[in-house]
């Protein structure tokens, strides 16, 4: 990377947030982010429905564009006019609640399209990496499925796959286990959790807070578009300063989910 | 999250488990009750038809002008000895159909592609896609083979062929691109922003996405409809009698019966329409059934 050398890099950084800002129409969803995730961290991001955790990842993702503020990996500006945003996305991946697999294709050329088209690697190399992957994940038997025959865990281990088989720089998970039935939650989770043992920067939107405690490095409370508290997953979990935290984790743990 | 409506409807669709709407069985609308209620309903079926279908022949046979009609439309010599020719000259109608379809099916997806562009920088690109459509959508085919296949050789321009019946086949291709463009935008429409969404997050650009991830779902999704637009190509391929002196099926019916001042080559050409047509009308219900029952059962694609 030729930006590699305007600091950052050096520093262990692999993102940065800088007073991150969007609107959809009236509606402001982000109103300053602030955030800096370390290589090898593992961020979890917690709040209620509409706090803004799902646009802020497709934010870093360039899905959508910010209104103000600036974005950074490894140093280099990707919220800069000019930038190559098909580019930056190879080095970012994105997982989505709904999957989002492509119907049409196999799990095979599902993994091996991206690499294939937008990296550029030869068929033979690109089916090498994916069925390493299906391998690592158990998935294997699996290759030449169509979606709609797996079950919904076994879509979201795949959509994990060819999120990762464009070796990104940092993964970004959507509130992965959200639309699954909760028997089918444990699978995937195991799977960002040999992620995260493995070293990837993670930044993960969730609801699922014993999985949060347990796998984070950090924990982020989004309220109303701003991070309200973050800290180690212990002091949020046990002791959150903020009255909204509180709150918020009060109602969770009533729901019976910590 | 502003954004996280889409979510839902991939739920619905993907997750095991859902309550399934009965299997559909018979694709057929008008045997399927039949076969619910059992032999008792087919017989009453045979039964009820054979007497309808007798009463209507009885009357219409017995009526005073049917041997003024029978003669003059369902002449059985008249028959046999047209048929065979007008049978020959449909030849040419397939060939204006075969001839045209590939060229509709690409220039249309061209169109569909142009308008599906978004932002300001692809305005006139959008601009002039529906300005294709709504013109050649809102102008009757017939007028349109009239004006390529008399006007364009009338020209006598040099390097631009002078055959009325390349022309017609044009006018069918722009006549029916701006039709088919149409469905093939209704398809992109249609494939859900998610994917979209999917392809560009893994670095793809909007070139590949379209050709990989939303163009084979839209395809799939509107063959019915292509095929019925096919259906309706078939018929039209008769437009280009107007302008060509080789006469294909309807012209040749035409000039049959001009010559013998009898109806029947005209219904032997229909005949021929029909037996292309009906099977294709028969095979887009199928498909539509199949796509319903599909999209019932949740099955994805």
């Amino acid at each position: 990377m030729t930006a590699d050398a305007s600091g950052g890099a050096a520093d262990g950084v692999a993102l940065r947030l800088e007073g991150v800002r969007k609107s959809f129409g009236k509606l402001e969803v982000l109103k300053g982010i602030d955030l800096t995730v370390g290589e090898h961290e593992v961020i979890c991001l917690i709040g209620a429905s509409g706090s803004g955790k799902s646009t802020l990842l497709r934010c870093i993702n360039l899905l959508e564009p910010v209104d103000a503020g600036r974005i950074f990996v490894h140093g280099e500006e990707i919220t800069a006019p000019g930038v190559d945003v098909n580019r930056v996305r190879r080095r970012i991946g994105i997982v989505f609640q709904s999957f989002n697999l492509f119907p049409h294709m196999t799990v095979l050329r599902n993994i091996t399209l991206a690499p294939i088209k937008a990296l550029g690697l030869p068929k033979a190399e690109a089916e090498g990496r994916a069925l390493a992957l299906l391998e690592r994940f158990g998935l294997a038997d699996k290759k030449d499925e169509y979606p709609d025959r797996l079950s919904g865990g076994q879509q979201q281990r795949v959509a994990i796959v060819r999120a990762l088989a464009m070796e990104p720089d940092i993964m970004l998970l959507d509130e992965v286990t959200s639309a699954l039935d909760p028997e089918l939650v444990a699978e995937v989770l195991s799977v960002i959790r040999e992620l995260a043992e493995g070293g990837m920067t993670m930044l993960i939107a969730t609801h699922e807070m014993a999985f949060a405690r347990d796998i984070a490095d950090r924990i982020c409370f989004l309220d109303g578009g701003v991070i309200l508290e973050e800290g180690p997953p212990e002091r949020i979990f046990t002791e959150p300063r903020e009255e909204r935290t509180r709150r918020f984790l009060q109602r969770i743990i009533e729901a019976g989910r910590l | 999250m502003a954004r996280g409506g889409g979510g839902e409807g991939h739920r619905a669709r993907y997750l095991p488990g859902d309550p399934r709407p009965p299997e559909g069985g018979p694709t057929s609308r008008i045997l399927a009750p039949l076969r619910a209620e059992g032999a008792r309903a087919v017989a009453v079926a045979v039964a009820s038809t054979v007497v309808v279908l007798g009463v209507l022949g009885w009357s219409i046979t017995r009526s005073a002008n049917w041997p003024a009609v029978r003669d003059a439309f369902f002449n059985g010599l008249e028959f046999r000895e047209t048929f065979p020719e007008i049978a020959r000259r449909f030849l040419r109608n397939v060939a204006y159909f075969m001839v045209a379809e590939p060229f509709i099916l690409a220039f249309a997806l061209l169109l569909a592609v142009m308008r599906s562009l978004p932002g300001p920088v692809f305005f006139p690109i959008r601009a002039m896609a529906i300005v294709y459509t709504d013109f050649f959508r809102g102008v009757p085919t017939v007028l349109v083979v009239y004006i390529l296949g008399f006007g364009v050789p009338a020209l006598g321009l040099a390097g631009v062929p002078r055959d009325p019946g390349f022309w017609g086949v044009v006018a069918l291709v722009l006549s029916y691109s701006a039709y088919v463009a149409e469905v093939y935008r209704a398809g992109i429409e249609s494939v859900h922003p998610s994917q979209v969404a999917a392809a560009r997050s893994l670095g793809l650009g909007r070139w590949p996405t379209l050709r990989y991830v939303v163009i084979p779902q839209a395809v799939r999704r509107v063959v019915p409809p292509l095929l019925n637009d096919f259906v309706a190509l078939q018929k039209d391929t008769a437009l280009v009698a107007f302008v060509v002196a080789a006469p294909e099926a309807f012209k040749m019916a035409q000039i049959q019966q001009a010559a013998r001042f009898n109806f029947t080559p005209l219904l032997a050409a229909a005949l021929m329409f029909l037996v292309i047509t009906v099977p294709l009308t028969r095979t887009v219900d199928w498909l539509v059934a199949r796509e319903r029952r599909r999209r019932e059962a949740g099955g994805g694609l």
